[in-house]
């Protein structure tokens, strides 16, 4: 079972996907779970504190916006747990969503800096393209070395 | 009891920068409820297409719909607060096309803020209140002529003002640094009183503002308590007779600036404070200081100088200082040094806070810094106009709060 970093990683539907192939999807679900479920925050929606942004200085400098740095807080460590990488470029809101693209950017980056082996992919806009876009997911869960659904 | 003033948040990175707390709070402070504008999915992919701005980041399209829904009535709400985090570039673009948007196209009021993750809600607190009291006040801050007699008590961060009005004329005046907050207020009363030959019985309503607005408040039990940017718009367009029509008050004070747009006396746009003490009255303060004069030297000095020949544009006080002293020993004029103090507060105000509101003329500069000529001449060159300072215009809080403290001589007449 490898751990996959899926983009974007609000995607219920690519979470899915992972885990139906064995694996562990890594995405917002666990890090805002893991928020939730901690004791002590009272920063509503997200649980986020002033004290996220500057965990986010492990992965941003202190220039970058707070925003920026409190999304790496949830993210970064995903990145460094991450085996693999799953990141689907323009996709529809409805997909799946993460809100600021500075962010989107670094993530990205330090994907591909980390060397995992990382699947990139347009978002269908075709049911053709469609079928190739689940087949493609399936083939690199599988090289992976995950048990097919 | 009055229904919480509404206030729509259109933000990005506010929950991910641990202020969304801090948001809330300060709206909870003066009664008044944040919520996101609800819009679907599609009123997302069209509204965000057709306002033209193509920006990448999701949340940034989020924000740009729910504009358009508040501005076309698809949902209602009394006023806007905009925010973004500091230092992001697109979202800074996002904020002032909003604001103005708004601004143009509804009677909506707004303020918009960059945050960081150590915004606190005493930091919002002011613009909150601002923005209910417009969306709450309106009928208050309607309010053109002074009646009955009437004091207004302004607490600065540097200087304590009281003005006592009679029959829309101010009759009596006090002005005292500030040093203990009450005992500052007590000394200015007094001296008020004493010029207008009368005792506090005779007061018939009192209305406080700026930072020590609740000590004094709760001290002279005052009828109006009440923040400084409403308070001063009003002050600022009575004294220079400009009551109808557009005009934007600077008032650039001892600790922080406020910049405001305004409609009819009532402010649509405002920026305040949130750059550093270079670009604030305290750095002439120090300014004089170091070339040995008074505050009240250091215009008539600046208007004999030329700033070009001095070095000097930091955002920073101390930096600001350097830049001065380095000035100093190289030899350049007291006035010249004078002059440039002067073009570089200007300068950080026109580049970081100017750029936030809509400037309309008259441009109307306020506060005890606007007696310094050698400052409103350079905001003046900045802007390219002329710039008003009324008369009293370093007692604009004072008046502004005697003038809507008239409104309850009526209402106890009542």
């Amino acid at each position: 079972m490898a751990k996959v970093f899926i983009y974007p990683a609000t995607s219920l539907m690519l979470s899915d996907l992972v885990a139906r192939y064995g694996h562990k999807p890594l995405g917002s679900a666990l890090s805002v779970r893991e928020h939730i479920q901690a004791g002590g925050f009272d920063s509503p929606p997200l649980q986020i504190t002033p004290e996220d942004p500057k965990k986010g200085l492990h992965w941003a400098a202190v220039e970058v916006p707070s925003g920026v740095r409190g999304r790496m807080s949830l993210y970064g460590p995903l990145v460094e747990e991450a085996d693999a990488a799953i990141i689907i470029e323009e996709s529809d809101f409805a997909f799946g969503c993460m809100g600021c693209a500075r962010t989107n950017e670094l993530l990205i980056f330090l994907l591909k800096q980390k060397g995992v082996p990382v699947l990139e992919l347009s978002y269908p806009k075709t049911k053709e393209e469609g079928v190739t876009f689940v087949a493609s997911i399936r083939t690199f869960l599988a090289e992976l070395g995950g048990e097919k659904a | 009891m009055s229904r919480p003033v509404r206030i729509a948040q259109l933000t990005c990175g506010a929950d991910y920068s641990g202020v969304q707390n801090e948001i809330a709070e300060a709206a909870k402070a003066v009664d008044a409820e944040v919520f996101y504008p609800d819009i679907s999915l599609n009123d997302l992919r069209r509204d965000f297409d057709s306002f033209g701005l193509n920006v990448k980041s999701p949340d940034l399209k989020l924000v740009i719909a729910r504009a358009k829904a508040l501005v076309t009535g698809k949902v209602e709400a009394d006023a806007v607060f905009i925010g973004s985090c500091f230092r992001c570039a697109e979202a800074a673009i996002v904020r002032t096309e909003l604001r103005r948007y708004i601004h143009m196209n509804s009677t909506l009021p707004v303020v918009s803020y960059s945050f960081t993750e150590r915004t606190t809600s005493g930091t919002l607190l002011t613009r909150m209140e601002a923005l209910t009291t417009i969306a709450r006040r309106r009928a208050l801050l309607a309010r053109e002529k002074q009646t009955g007699i009437t004091m207004g008590v302004d607490s600065g961060s540097s200087t304590t003002k009281c003005v006592i009005m009679k029959e829309n004329e101010i009759i009596g005046t006090g002005w005292e640094p500030t040093i203990e907050v009450l005992k500052s207020s007590d000394l200015v009363v007094e001296a008020a009183l004493a010029e207008a030959g009368l005792t506090m019985n005779d007061i018939e309503a009192i209305g406080t503002t700026g930072y020590g607005r609740f000590l004094i408040g709760k001290h002279l039990n005052a009828d109006l308590v009440q923040e400084e940017l409403t308070v001063n718009s009003k002050g600022a367009v009575y004294l220079a007779d400009n009551q109808h029509g557009p005009a934007t008050v600077i008032d650039i004070g001892g600790m922080d600036n406020k910049a405001i747009s305004v409609m009819d006396g009532i402010p649509g746009t405002f920026t305040m404070g949130g750059i550093c003490a270079g670009a604030s009255g305290r750095f002439l303060e120090m300014t004089a200081k170091r070339l040995g004069i008074d505050i009240t030297e250091l215009g008539p000095l600046a208007m004999k100088g030329m700033g070009e020949e001095v070095p000097m544009n930091s955002y920073c006080i101390v930096f600001g200082t350097q830049s001065l002293v380095n000035a100093l020993a190289a030899g350049s004029t007291p006035e010249d040094v004078a002059a440039a103090a002067c073009h570089s507060v200007a300068e950080q105000v026109f580049e970081q806070q100017l750029q936030e509101i809509d400037i309309r003329e008259p441009v109307i500069m306020v506060g005890g810094t606007s007696l310094i000529q050698g400052l409103v001449r350079a905001m003046g060159e900045l802007l390219q106009t002329k710039i008003i300072v009324p008369h009293h215009s370093q007692y604009i809080g004072a008046t502004g709060a005697a003038l809507l403290a008239s409104g309850f001589v009526d209402r106890k007449k009542e």
